[in-house]
């Protein structure tokens, strides 16, 4: 008798998966055609990108660059995109009226204003912080000009104070806070009858000059980032100190700030900055009478402080009490406790909001065209009044769009980046 | 050393700053004189200014001829009529603006919110690139290009004229949209319009009372009725009864061509529309972000312990999440409501006459009183914020988690 | 520190913290270049051309001040107002003259404590529409929808006239000359209403210029000229007699180029005009003897900055028509230089 048991040894190959699991087509049925009512808004999405599609792509792609006016481009094809505008203005749109040799200024003052943020942002490099705080400076005479001396005089002031402060409170005075005041006091008596002489002085031992450059004539891009960068770094110290007060049980520094933050945040960019360009100057003594730009910079400054409090005020609401009470504990004082315990952890978690709020300043900077600052969408109107450009729209308006887009979507991919991160931190 | 046995000290002045007992007080003795100092001061600089300019301070322009047109006016304005009746036009087109603005934003944004974490590849996509592109694109920006899109891509009035004419009119000849503005059939209220209105609110009020009925029902026996239906029922027969009892006292007005424009019918301006429209795209792209984070924020726990219990998603979406959903979502949401009617005042970009075209565009313009219209515009604006935010106090205290 | 921050760049950035004293001229030499606030963009009077710089009627206005006060028509920094901010900044002193198409009226003159130095242009609002509209006469306008300006004279002009004429209309604001035209295009409004130059100007530079039509009523006077503040008498008669300058040097024939050759002219007032006499007479106003010499080299006379900025070369076209010298038949008069 023969074995004619049949044991298996093999198991049975996996039959391929049916035709409708597998692949493009399985990927779609599950991610476009799960069910009738997904099929439908499928189809439906695709005519809508396919309808705008159809229109845009003819006419943005074969648009004309390099035609002298819009004349000329309606001459040739009046159906296309006319871009020669942008090839004609592109500069200005980038630089507003800067004058064009000097056009290095402004984009060496962006590439540093790139490296100046990276030691507040990656803390491997916080030693290079000096960098950052250097920076406004820099930047204020870069873009700027005029005597190098006149602005670093402010550095050289704060070293100077510092100086005093170390070397009474070492050698002379015995408490902190009387050494700090007589470091304030010579410190302002510094700056005020030393310092010009001090610039006179160094600007004729090593005179470092750049043309001096009028801040109307600052547009376009430039302007806007100006205007929005040094927004939110001057209000940053504002707004910590506008969501400690707000925190704080003394009621009457509690009203002031809280009411400060109320009104600012009640009502629009629009008329704080109507009252920078014509009220501005009844607030202040007869006579005064400063630059345009700085006076929309010190709106937006009380404007983003405002919305800045609040986003620190969210991060101090993030940390437990018992960060508090294991500083008092310690025996810290206020102050101590907040720059050595609170605020490191809640400006950490502040940083996407803090992001946000530049991204929405940056975005709210095209208001000031209202006031006829030349911000790119200022200057959009300008251009339009050009006889040779007279008529233009779409062009102009969707590279501005697409531009303000470029830089607000990478910005808030960052801070949603930085969100996720400080998440599996904690 | 326990607090209470404190060695008796006396009173040094230095004892203002440095001790913790009276620092408090002292510093804010002096917050507050310097506060005082700065304001006193900047009111000073404002009249010693103003007296060199040969100024004063006065509300009287606000009772002056305003001399202007206004376009769109909820109640009657002509040019004879005052400034300050100019500026209650203009603060009724602001509310007009805001509201709708929000109705509309809400609507689109929770769409979109939901449909961006829709599980179809394609719309998902096309939210993302929809919430996005409003997000980070200044507002300013869109309504200029959304009001000339309504410029450019509708017809003309003239394209409704002759035979064989370019564009027609929408439903039945009931709507018209031209680059002036969509025109709709406008309600007339005949006699017994009255009695109607009554009749329905009458209605809503039942329906109203009845959803709570058939909700007590449902806690207490866990059978309901057909809610929906029936509350749709009870508002909707007595008041088709009604409106053929009192003889139809509601027709429509229908827009019809004549001379340069259309006539009748409730014109809605382009810049209107644009405005509105652009203020609710822009904002429901945030509030679709608040929907979608919100729902996020509900740990997907909750959906399983759910769907374990044999609830439909329907029935999850409705019972478990919305209402933990909402606690996170309405706070920001009222919020953005606030930015909106706050961005209403870019209305001049598309030439929409909001109070900040009338009171602080051309009345301005024109009596030269600059502190004065500025002042009253913000107050206004100052005062529909704080309205706001005490709605989201009000809901933030009445929906907190009761803590542990 | 950052204040003391804000600080340094309120030192650094030039802040001009002095008194809008009585005595401009003395600040405009002291701060060596002239402030001239201009509108953000007219087409022809003011705007930005493509190599960045600022060119326009009225910009060629200041630069003939400029090259009066300092040899030198570049010394000019050209602030952008909007309608609504201008008379403020004036005042405030944030520009030293104001030439921005404004209309001279009563209430600006003496309500609002402004100096007109005189007309640069004499305008008058119009309207524009399309041809196949079928319209002759604005008085056929009853019902029409119009496009206009905001914040201008023009909308007060406009509910007059249509007021006094028993007509309706439905306004259609819009923020500029620019968008007023785009609406009027795409046929948002019948007409579209504004200083009738412009209209001439926006007609011809028209895809199909036969298309459109100017009516011929002018429903208003629309007197355009600088301004300064009231107070200083020698700085707006300064200002007043470079305008009257170039009127002059137009009646006279003397131009851009010819200037030069003007030194042995037997006309005393030329060489009153240009200081090439042995009168001084621009010392009575504080200025450099051959000042108006200056302001005339640096755009041309008058007739040579109409044409450059609103004529042909300046791509606009508009007619001298009234603007033309009273010896052309036009209105433009200046009393003499004596």
């Amino acid at each position: 008798m023969t074995k004619i048991a049949y044991v298996r040894e093999k198991g049975i190959p996996p039959s391929p998966p049916p035709l409708t699991e597998v692949g493009i087509i399985r990927w779609v049925r599950q991610n476009l055609f799960s069910s009738w009512f997904n099929g439908i808004l499928t189809l439906f999405s695709l005519y809508f990108i396919i309808l705008i599609l159809a229109d845009f792509i003819p006419w943005a792609w074969g648009g004309h660059w390099q035609t002298k006016s819009l004349r000329e481009c309606l001459d040739l094809d009046p159906n296309v995109a006319c871009f020669s505008v942008l090839t004609a203005r592109w500069k200005q749109l980038l630089f507003g009226l800067y004058p064009a040799e000097e056009y290095w200024r402004p984009t060496l003052t962006f590439i540093l204003l790139l490296l100046s943020i990276v030691p507040i942002l990656v803390p491997k490099y916080l030693k290079f912080f000096w960098f950052s705080a250097i920076y406004p400076g820099l930047a204020i005479w870069l873009l700027w000009g005029g005597s190098f001396w006149s602005v670093a005089i402010v550095y050289i002031g704060l070293i100077f104070g510092f100086a005093t402060y170390v070397i009474l409170s070492s050698k002379f005075l015995k408490t902190t806070s009387m050494a700090l005041s007589a470091s304030i006091v010579l410190t302002v008596l510094f700056y005020l009858f030393f310092s010009s002489l001090l610039v006179r002085f160094l600007s004729f031992l090593l005179p470092i000059n750049l043309p001096f450059v009028d801040s109307l004539q600052l547009g376009g891009f430039t302007l806007s980032i100006v205007v929005g960068v040094s927004g939110i770094v001057a209000s940053f110290p504002i707004g910590i100190l506008l969501a400690l007060g707000r925190q704080s049980n003394l009621p009457v520094i509690k009203m002031i700030c809280v009411g400060f933050i109320e009104f600012i945040r009640g009502v629009p960019l629009i008329t704080l900055l109507f009252v920078a360009s014509v009220l501005l100057n009844y607030f202040l003594p007869p006579g005064t009478n400063f630059d345009i730009v700085l006076r929309v910079v010190i709106m937006v400054t009380l404007f983003s402080a405002a919305y800045m409090a609040e986003v620190i005020r969210g991060g101090l609401a993030g940390l437990p009490l018992g960060q508090h009470e294991a500083s008092a504990s310690l025996g810290l004082t206020y102050w101590q406790s907040q720059r050595l315990v609170i605020m490191p952890q809640a400006l950490k978690i502040s940083i996407p909001g803090i992001v946000n709020t530049f991204i929405g300043l940056f975005k709210d900077t095209t208001l000031v065209s209202i006031i006829s600052l030349r911000d790119p969408v200022g200057l959009a109107s300008t251009i339009r009044a050009d006889s040779k450009w007279n008529g233009i729209y779409w062009e102009l308006y969707i590279a501005i769009g697409l531009m303000f887009f470029v830089f607000c979507f990478g910005m808030s991919q960052y801070s949603q980046y930085l969100e996720r991160k400080l998440k599996t931190d904690n | 050393m326990s607090s209470s046995n404190f060695p008796k000290e006396k009173f040094r002045w230095g004892m203002l700053l440095s001790d913790t007992r009276y620092r408090g007080t002292s510093l804010q003795v002096i917050t507050f004189i310097i506060f005082v100092a700065v304001f006193f001061w900047l009111v000073d600089n404002t009249l010693k200014n103003l007296a060199l300019m040969g100024k004063d301070v006065s509300f009287n322009f606000l009772g002056m001829r305003a001399g202007y047109d206004i376009n769109q006016r909820l109640i009657s304005y002509t040019n004879d009529s005052t400034h300050a009746r100019a500026a209650l036009v203009g603060i009724l087109n602001t509310l007009v603006v805001a509201f709708f603005g929000c109705v509309i934003a809400t609507i689109v944004g929770v769409l979109a919110g939901i449909l961006r974490l829709s599980k179809n590849w394609i719309v998902a996509k096309l939210m993302s690139i929809y919430i996005e592109g409003f997000r980070n694109i200044p507002v300013l920006l869109w309504i200029v290009m959304i009001f000339a899109l309504f410029t450019e891509f509708t017809p003309a009035p003239k394209a409704f004229k002759g035979d064989d004419p370019q564009a027609s009119m929408l439903l039945f000849d009931s709507v018209a949209i031209t680059n002036r503005g969509t025109y709709l059939p406008i309600p007339i209220m005949g006699e017994g319009a009255y009695w109607l209105l009554i009749c329905l609110s009458l209605s809503i009020i039942s329906a109203f009372y009845f959803v709570r009925y058939s909700r007590k029902v449902k806690k207490d026996t866990g059978k309901g009725f057909p809610t929906f239906w029936i509350s749709i029922c009870i508002i909707a027969i007595p008041c088709i009864i009604a409106f053929f009892v009192f003889g139809k006292p509601i027709s429509f007005g229908y827009p019809y061509l004549k001379g340069f424009n259309f006539k009748d019918g409730l014109h809605l301006r382009n810049s209107l529309l644009a405005l509105t429209l652009a203020l609710a795209f822009y904002t429901s792209a945030f509030i679709a972000e608040i929907v979608r984070s919100g729902i996020l924020a509900i740990s997907k726990g909750q959906t399983e312990a759910a769907s374990a219990l044999g609830l439909r998603p329907n029935k999850i979406m409705n019972l478990i999440i919305l209402p933990q959903a909402l606690r996170v979502i309405v706070p920001p949401m009222i919020s953005q409501y606030l930015n909106l009617t706050k961005n209403s005042s870019l209305a001049i970009a598309v030439g929409y006459m909001d109070v900040r075209g009338t009171l602080g565009g051309i009345t301005l313009n024109q009596t030269g009183r600059e502190l004065e219209s500025m002042l009253l515009l913000m107050g206004f604006y100052l005062s529909v914020s704080l309205l706001i935010s005490s709605v989201i106090n009000y809901f933030n205290r009445s929906f907190q988690i009761v803590g542990r | 520190m950052k204040k003391s921050l804000i600080l340094g760049f309120l030192a650094a950035a030039g802040l001009t913290a002095g008194m809008a004293s009585a005595a401009t001229l003395d600040d405009v030499k002291a701060r060596g270049n002239l402030n001239c606030g201009v509108s953000t963009g007219a087409p022809g009077f003011a705007t930005v051309d493509d190599s960045g710089k600022n060119v326009g009627f009225d910009v060629d206005y200041c630069r003939a001040l400029a090259a009066g006060i300092f040899g030198d028509p570049m010394a000019v920094k050209f602030v952008p107002l909007t309608s609504a901010v201008r008379f403020t900044a004036l005042a405030a002193g944030e520009v030293d003259i104001l030439a921005r198409n404004t209309t001279w009226t009563y209430s600006r003159d003496t309500d609002l404590k402004q100096t007109f130095l005189g007309v640069n242009y004499y305008d008058g609002q119009g309207f524009m529409v399309k041809k196949d509209l079928g319209v002759s006469s604005t008085l056929e306008l009853d019902g029409a929808t119009v496009c206009i300006q905001v914040g201008t004279t023009t909308e007060l002009n406009l509910a007059d006239y249509f007021k006094e004429n028993g007509m309706s209309y439905e306004p259609v604001p819009t923020a500029d000359n620019a968008e007023s035209q785009q609406q009027y295009l795409a046929g948002a409004c019948d007409t579209y209403t504004t200083d009738a130059s412009a209209l001439h100007g926006t007609r011809v530079n028209l895809e199909n210029p036969d298309a459109h039509l100017v009516l011929p009523e002018i429903i208003s006077k629309e007197p355009l000229g600088p301004l300064v503040r009231h107070g200083d008498d020698n700085w707006a008669d300064i200002g007043r007699w470079v305008l009257n300058a170039l009127v002059i040097a137009e009646e006279k024939g003397i131009t851009q180029a010819n200037i030069d050759s003007w030194g042995n002219s037997k006309d005393a007032e030329v060489h009153r005009l240009l200081g090439t006499g042995d009168d001084d007479m621009m010392a009575m106003v504080g200025m450099p003897k051959n000042a108006l010499y200056n302001a005339i080299k640096a755009g041309g006379n008058y007739g040579e900055i109409f044409e450059n900025n609103l004529g042909a070369t300046g791509g606009i076209n508009i007619e001298r028509g009234v603007n033309a010298s009273w010896t052309k038949g036009g209105i433009l008069y200046s009393p003499p230089f004596r």
